[in-house]
């Protein structure tokens, strides 16, 4: 089983969208995956039509009274799952200091869940915490969705530094460009040279695309309702690197198997 | 609870429920809906399992699936979980196996692993095949979030015979939704002409050619009234044995696996034991014309079975092995398999004789004409009560005489003597009182197989010696290989002499007053 998180400290950047069509296209191709909706928001749930809502809330979870597999829910897709945001997750930041050893809890939990999915996806809400750091120690590949602004990759410094100071087990880091603006040049300049300098940018770059605020209203995956659009294929390009990154295996299963009744 | 509710079918043939008829019918003002536009596929199903049903014995399904995305082997609990699964698709697609096939010709994996602890040494057979028109749609909750897959199958059998089933419709939660697909299947079940079904599509498939699961099993089961004429009583038992031996003929030919070999000699061994005990009810003559008959066959079966023993202990064997290195063994082995090559060919040339043909045909006969003898003494009641107590009798006085300095063969004779009597207390068994025949069964068998450890012990440490001869008549004996062949004569001997030591008390205990006046409960409860 491979974790990846979809994190930065900054809101509006793409980490949804990101997390929704990886794991869209991770199942599609014949993995077992789990989408986790960390967010409060619950973006990633109302795009799978799920009601934000655990049984219990964030602390049922975070304590283990009840297990992370009793809340999962399955989405309309073949082999995705969801577990659900849920409102009091706004509090998991305390919860998980009340919690044994906080920074590995997330990893702990998910533990149980290895033989069930071979690709567990964790969309965090952006900030800077104690459940970050959890999400930090539980990843095995970050990826960082970027405005292309100097200051954005100063923070990807800035977060590179801190995983450096792990000990154990560090996440893989993958950031890219996304929400790139054509019309800028700014834009423009900095996402054709930076990919090229540094080993822990993907050559994918995701651009402003309308179709892919259009999720929203489809509630779907773009790569779902518009499978051939460049915004499913840029999706397509991403998680193939994301995919080697974290050295995944070709699936098991069938992408498709057959069903009977 | 399973996640799965019970499938629905229309209670007339003829009348199909499509599922959208039926959401304009019901689901109106139910929250739910089915999303338009359907995927239709068609897979070709075949179920396997064990000559004996093992798997269903087992409360297991095993289902061969085969589609457009590939061929699954799939299992199943009762509940229609899946237990494990294995699948062959692509390049890979030439290592399907073909049925009847024993397990190692399945991939290493999760269910060759959980299929090795039910099947044991039995080979999986076509049990029934099938080829379902499948019509799924998502139901959808007011969220338009589809909480369960609905299918419409329509299943053609074409094995164990040709039928057109009706069509079932199966609601499968979407993980997390089990609750609103059970209220949805409900809606479902209320539409008019349409009723649950808790029968799995096996037993449908089955139901559909006259045939049930697990209808063979290893056991004599005859109804018996303690007033009801002998003959009649044995000509159903002996009816019943010979249905089980002829069962057992085609796999035995066709060699599939030992255990069809094994139940044969059991319905003939069982058979012998009858006619001895109890031929006399029969019409006159029949016992003496037959005994020979049903020798010749038990003899005919007995060099394969032995060497089926060795082979099936071979593993057992080579692993105990101290001294020896197990690859020293491995020419005995090789020696092992080509003496049981021909031994098979001289059994299955024995099955398909006319003297065979000839034996099942007469001695049916014979039982027909038993069956339909007027004369009403002695009764089933009075023929187990004085057959018992005599076989009873008979292993008490051979026990008794038993000393450590005895000869084996006064061993060899107490066990054929126990055997009797126990097949007598299983042929019995409907005039007995359950508890306390299952207590006198319970304990004989422990008697048995002490005598079998000691007297199989004995024969194969006879036979290791004869096979070492015939491996230097063929100069196939390397040195090494008669030295490991002389370490498992070794640990033959210790078991021997474990089993003759641990006799004396066990025997002690079956001929205890408490054990007699189990026994005589039980002829005087058949009596009565």
């Amino acid at each position: 089983m491979k974790i990846f998180a979809t994190y930065n400290i900054k809101g509006g950047v793409g980490k949804t969208s990101t997390a929704v069509n990886l794991a869209y296209l991770a199942a599609r191709g014949g993995y077992r995956v789990l989408l986790w909706d960390l967010d409060p928001q619950g973006a990633a749930s109302f795009l799978f039509r799920i009601r934000p809502r655990v049984k219990g809330g964030g602390k049922a979870l975070i304590r283990g009274t009840r297990p992370v597999d009793d809340a999962v829910k399955g989405t309309d897709f073949e082999n995705l799952d969801l577990l659900p945001a849920d409102f009091t997750y706004r509090n998991l930041d305390l919860m998980l200091d009340g919690a044994k050893k906080p920074a590995r809890r997330l990893a702990s939990l998910l533990a149980p869940l290895r033989t069930e999915y071979d690709v567990v996806i964790l969309d965090c809400p952006p900030s800077i915490s104690l459940l970050s750091e959890s999400v930090l120690h539980a990843a095995d590949v970050l990826l960082v969705p970027l405005i292309p602004t100097t200051l954005s990759v100063r923070t990807l410094d800035q977060l590179t530094d801190f995983i450096g100071g792990f000990t154990g087990k560090r996440p893989r880091i993958l950031a890219f460009f996304s929400m790139i603006d054509q019309r800028k040049s700014l834009h423009k300049e900095i996402a054709q040279t930076l990919p090229a300098q540094r080993a822990d940018f993907a050559a994918t770059v995701i651009p402003a695309l309308s179709l892919i605020e259009r999720m929203s209203v489809e509630r779907a995956p773009v790569a779902a309702f518009s499978p051939r659009s460049q915004a499913a294929r840029r999706y397509r390009e991403l998680w193939a690197e994301a995919r080697e990154k974290a050295g995944l295996k070709a699936p098991t299963g069938p992408s498709t198997g057959p069903s009977t009744g | 609870m399973p996640d799965v509710p019970p499938d629905l079918v229309p209670d007339t043939a003829g009348v199909p429920p499509q599922p959208d008829a039926l959401a304009a019918a019901r689901l109106s003002g139910s929250g739910f809906s089915l999303a338009s536009g359907a995927r239709r596929t068609t897979v070709r199903r075949s179920w396997l399992d064990t000559f004996d049903w093992r798997l269903y014995r087992a409360g297991l399904t095993l289902e061969q699936v085969v589609g457009r995305g590939g061929t699954e082997l799939r299992l199943t609990g009762r509940d229609g979980t899946q237990v494990a699964a294995e699948q062959f698709q692509g390049a890979a697609g030439d290592r399907v196996p073909s049925w009847p096939s024993q397990l190692d010709t399945l991939p290493a994996g999760p269910l060759a692993e959980r299929l090795a602890s039910v099947v044991g040494v039995r080979a999986l057979l076509l049990v029934a095949r099938a080829t379902s028109a499948l019509r799924e749609q998502r139901a959808l909750n007011d969220d338009d979030k589809t909480i369960a897959r609905v299918t419409a199958d329509r299943m053609s059998v074409t094995y164990p015979a040709a039928a057109q089933l009706p069509e079932r419709l199966t609601v499968s939660a979407v993980r997390g939704y089990q609750a609103q697909a059970g209220r949805l299947a409900g809606l479902l079940a209320a539409v008019p002409g349409v009723t649950t079904d808790e029968q799995p599509a096996l037993e449908a498939v089955l139901a559909s050619a006259g045939r049930r699961a697990g209808d063979y099993s290893g056991r004599i089961d005859v109804e018996m009234a303690p007033g009801m004429p002998a003959a009649t009583a044995m000509a159903s038992v002996f009816a019943a044995l010979l249905g089980m031996l002829e069962a057992n003929v085609p796999g035995t030919i066709a060699d599939l696996d030992t255990e069809f070999l094994h139940d044969l000699r059991v319905a003939v061994r069982r058979t012998r034991s009858a006619l001895k005990l109890a031929g006399q009810v029969l019409p006159p003559g029949a016992r003496g014309r037959f005994q020979p008959e049903f020798k010749w066959l038990g003899d005919l079966t007995t060099p394969t079975r032995d060497l089926d023993v060795y082979l099936l202990g071979l593993p057992a064997m080579t692993a105990r092995l101290i001294g020896a290195d197990p690859a020293d063994l491995e020419p005995f082995g090789d020696h092992l398999r080509r003496s049981r090559a021909r031994a098979q060919r001289g059994l299955a040339r024995g099955l398909r004789s006319a003297r065979f043909g000839r034996l099942g045909r007469d001695w049916r006969e014979v039982l027909d004409d038993a069956a339909a003898v007027t004369r009403r003494k002695p009764t089933a009641g009075a023929l187990a009560a004085a057959s018992i107590a005599a076989v009873h009798r008979r292993v008490l006085a051979s026990g008794a005489a038993i000393t450590a300095a005895s000869p084996p063969e006064s061993l060899h004779d107490l066990r054929k003597r126990c055997k009797e009597l126990r097949y007598l207390l299983e042929i019995f068994a409907s005039l007995q009182a359950p508890g306390v025949q299952w207590r006198a069964v319970q304990e004989l068998k422990g008697l048995q197989d002490c005598l079998g450890e000691f007297q199989d012990t004995d024969v194969q440490r006879g036979e290791l010696r004869a096979f070492a001869v015939q491996m230097m008549d063929e100069r196939r004996a390397p040195a090494q290989t008669l030295l490991a062949m002389g370490e498992i004569a070794a640990g033959l001997a210790r078991r021997q002499r474990r089993a003759r030591a641990e006799f004396a008390g066990l025997f002690t205990d079956f001929a205890s007053p408490a054990g007699q006046a189990r026994i005589a409960a039980l002829t005087r409860l058949a009596a009565s």
